[in-house]
């Protein structure tokens, strides 16, 4: 990509942003509860392709993140009576430094490997926290009683998202991301041409860790009560993996691509197909997966180079 | 003769048209945001749908609601939260927003009607709780003026099996000795956490207190674990799929004791279908007054309209919620919610489980422990309920 090109994806995401950002003055409350949804699946689906697309890693770690995120701020809050911002505050770094650890210990593997541990993850953590509570602190029930508005964490996961896609975008440019994108190609040439492999990839597995993290805290106000099966459920997982490869991992704004009109389509299907929602979803996925195998973005991408031919 | 067909046809087709567009506005539209697929689908399929079915279907075929001297239908618009706090929300902001419904049934599983809570507060609709089940309800209720609890508190399910101890070991039924164990996710924790200093102060001695992961296939170490510690009693705060495995690992092992109780789902159909006389003088969560006319007949619709059987516990709770929420509505004479609410929380309601009426929008009437006898799940503790059934002792699984 070039200079220029890269100058103007970045006004286009300032715009995009500015736009996003007059939502709730416009959109009633339905509208906010899916503009939120929307904001919450573009953070963590572009966070997680920051890792997995350069590197081709498919992590399926994000509920377990974004679970720890919402569950210490239900028992920050309710068990210990923290204030909610603190907690904010908290999880996160916590999300990061357990990324670290797990990405120091299992960025060795690869392929399905990878895949299947970061399955596990979520269930592994989920049984541990309740481990945790069955046998020290107790539980009373996580409560998040808060006075914020969808709109008001709308607001906040909007600003969360500037921040994952400056970070993305200065990642791209620097040495760090044209190392990734070496090791998405070939791991062991990466590792000939003297590039510290396992560095590389524990500091974006760190970040996106952080990230998913940040939105589960943040988020948890907005459920009211944790229940720990919700906030760790591997659903979240998938879905952040199936939205980000609708969208395309190639390019920074593929995610978003993919998310809108997943999150649209999943409305649509739950409001007028309630009972069949399940089944209306996969042959949905199988279509997607027939018509669109790199995404709407690869989608685009060859529709402009066929036109680009044609005009010659 | 053509003429005069004409003339008939045309009046007939305007009166059609009249009577829909009558019956367009004669209709109250209902919200249910439920689960049908994920982990509690199989809870609401017995405690919940049935008795929205059941509600509507019988409000509809007594000639509907009457509303200030005007009868309405009912329509019910019902959603799936597929077990997903996420999708619920967004599910209950649609009722509101884009259905526009005049009322909602309360969601079931405790985490939902608290996540929904702020949005039916938002659009002042009444919201009656049934499947939640909190220590917190003052303070909920001191938030959302709207939300009203009708199935109790954790303490007082933890209280009343305590009661129970006491009662059978005053009896000389039981000694000291009590074997506990719980699901270690969040409702067994509270509910283990909650009964294990009570249990100590009612001088009995825990003997075996351990815990296991939702989701166990294997509960026969549990049980195993148990068993050697010869217990007299056998408290177990569990879920519903482990209510179920323990209780198979009891009849296989054979665990000896008088005093044997299982928390959630032990009140289910399905567990008598599973176990049938097996499960005599069992004791699980719940209850219901089996002797009482009301109820009978309740029990007998139920199966009639819905071709299933009601649980010993929330889904006389659940249709109750639903004839408060019907009363209401015809009490006050109108379809505004403020109005509704408010006549909710100043009136008393005659329902299948006797008068109800709301203390600081909490009501304090209902069961807590109920047993199998005689193949009927009867209530045995509550809450300010008439026509407990006296105790037995369980005298081993035949």
């Amino acid at each position: 990509m070039s200079h220029e090109n890269e100058i103007k994806s970045l006004v286009w995401g300032a715009v995009l942003l500015v736009l996003a950002a007059c939502v709730p003055l416009v959109a009633n409350g339905y509208w906010m509860s899916i503009a939120l949804t929307i904001a919450m699946f573009t953070v963590l689906a572009t966070s997680w392709s920051l890792f997995s697309g350069p590197t081709h890693y498919i992590s399926l770690a994000t509920a377990a993140f974004f679970g720890v995120g919402g569950y210490l701020v239900g028992t920050g809050m309710s068990d210990y009576n923290m204030d909610f911002w603190t907690m904010v505050a908290i999880a996160p770094v916590v999300g990061a430094v357990l990324a670290f650890l797990i990405g120091i210990a299992t960025l060795r593997l690869s392929g399905v490997y990878f895949v299947i541990f970061t399955l596990g993850l979520a269930e592994m953590i989920r049984t541990l926290v309740s481990w945790i509570q069955n046998n020290f602190t107790g539980s009373r029930g996580l409560y998040v009683l808060t006075d914020l508005t969808e709109a008001d964490i709308y607001i906040y996961l909007v600003i969360l998202a500037a921040v994952v896609y400056l970070v993305g975008w200065w990642v791209n440019r620097s040495r760090l991301g044209f190392a990734l994108r070496i090791i998405g190609n070939d791991e062991t040439v990466a590792r000939h041409v003297g590039i510290n492999t396992a560095t590389s990839k524990v500091i974006l597995f760190t970040f996106s860790g952080f990230v998913a993290a940040l939105v589960g805290a943040l988020i948890a106000p907005r459920y009211t009560y944790i229940e720990p099966n919700g906030v760790f459920s591997p659903e979240i997982s998938f879905i952040v993996v199936i939205m980000a490869l609708l969208g395309g991992t190639g390019r920074l704004w593929g995610p978003i691509v993919g998310v809108i009109p997943f999150a649209l389509l999943q409305e649509y299907i739950n409001a007028n197909y309630s009972n069949y929602s399940t089944l209306v979803m996969g042959i949905a996925f199988l279509v997607i997966v027939y018509f669109l195998p790199k995404g709407v973005v690869g989608r685009i991408e060859q529709l402009l180079a066929s036109r680009g031919r044609s005009t010659w | 003769m053509l003429k005069r067909l004409f003339k008939a046809a045309a009046i007939a087709t305007s009166a059609s048209f009249l009577a829909v567009a009558a019956q367009a506005a004669d209709v109250i539209k209902i919200g249910q945001v439920a689960p049908k697929s994920g982990p509690l689908a199989g809870g609401a399929a017995v405690t919940q749908w049935p008795n929205v079915e059941l509600w509507s279907k019988q409000v509809n075929a007594a000639g509907g609601l009457n509303v200030g001297g005007k009868k309405m239908m009912v329509e019910i618009i019902e959603y799936d939260d597929k077990t997903n706090p996420g999708e619920h929300i967004k599910a209950a902001q649609r009722l509101a927003e884009v259905d526009k419904v005049d009322f909602i049934i309360a969601p079931y599983g405790t985490g939902f009607n608290l996540a929904a809570a702020p949005i039916y507060a938002k659009y002042n609709y009444p919201h009656i709780g049934v499947s939640a089940i909190s220590d917190k309800m003052p303070e909920l209720t001191a938030r959302y003026d709207n939300l009203f609890f009708t199935l109790g508190n954790t303490t007082s399910f933890t209280d009343s099996v305590i009661d129970i101890l006491k009662d059978m070991r005053d009896a000389g039924t039981i000694g000291n000795r009590v074997a506990m164990v719980n699901v270690a996710d969040a409702f067994g924790i509270e509910l283990a956490e909650a009964a294990r200093p009570k249990i100590k102060e009612a001088g009995f001695d825990i003997v075996y207190d351990k815990s296991y992961p939702l989701g166990t296939p294997d509960l026969s170490p549990i049980i195993k674990g148990a068993k050697d510690s010869k217990p007299d009693a056998f408290v177990a705060w569990s879920y519903p799929p482990d209510t179920f495995g323990l209780t198979e690992q009891a009849i296989i092992q054979d665990l000896d004791v008088k005093m044997y109780y299982t928390a959630v789902a032990t009140c289910f159909p399905a567990f008598k279908g599973k176990f049938g006389s097996k499960i005599e003088g069992v004791f699980g969560a719940g209850g219901v007054n089996q002797e009482s006319p009301k109820i009978q007949e309740y029990f007998k619709a139920h199966k009639e309209i819905t071709g299933k059987e009601a649980d010993g516990w929330a889904s006389a709770n659940t249709y109750v919620s639903m004839q408060i929420l019907g009363q209401a509505i015809e009490g006050a004479g109108t379809l505004d919610r403020k109005t509704v609410t408010q006549y909710i929380k100043d009136n008393t309601f005659d329902t299948i489980m006797g008068p109800i009426s709301f203390e600081n929008q909490i009501s304090n009437k209902y069961w807590t422990v109920g047993q199998w006898q005689d193949g009927k799940f009867r209530g045995v503790k509550s809450s300010q309920m008439d026509g407990a059934a006296p105790i037995v002792a369980k005298d081993g699984w035949n």
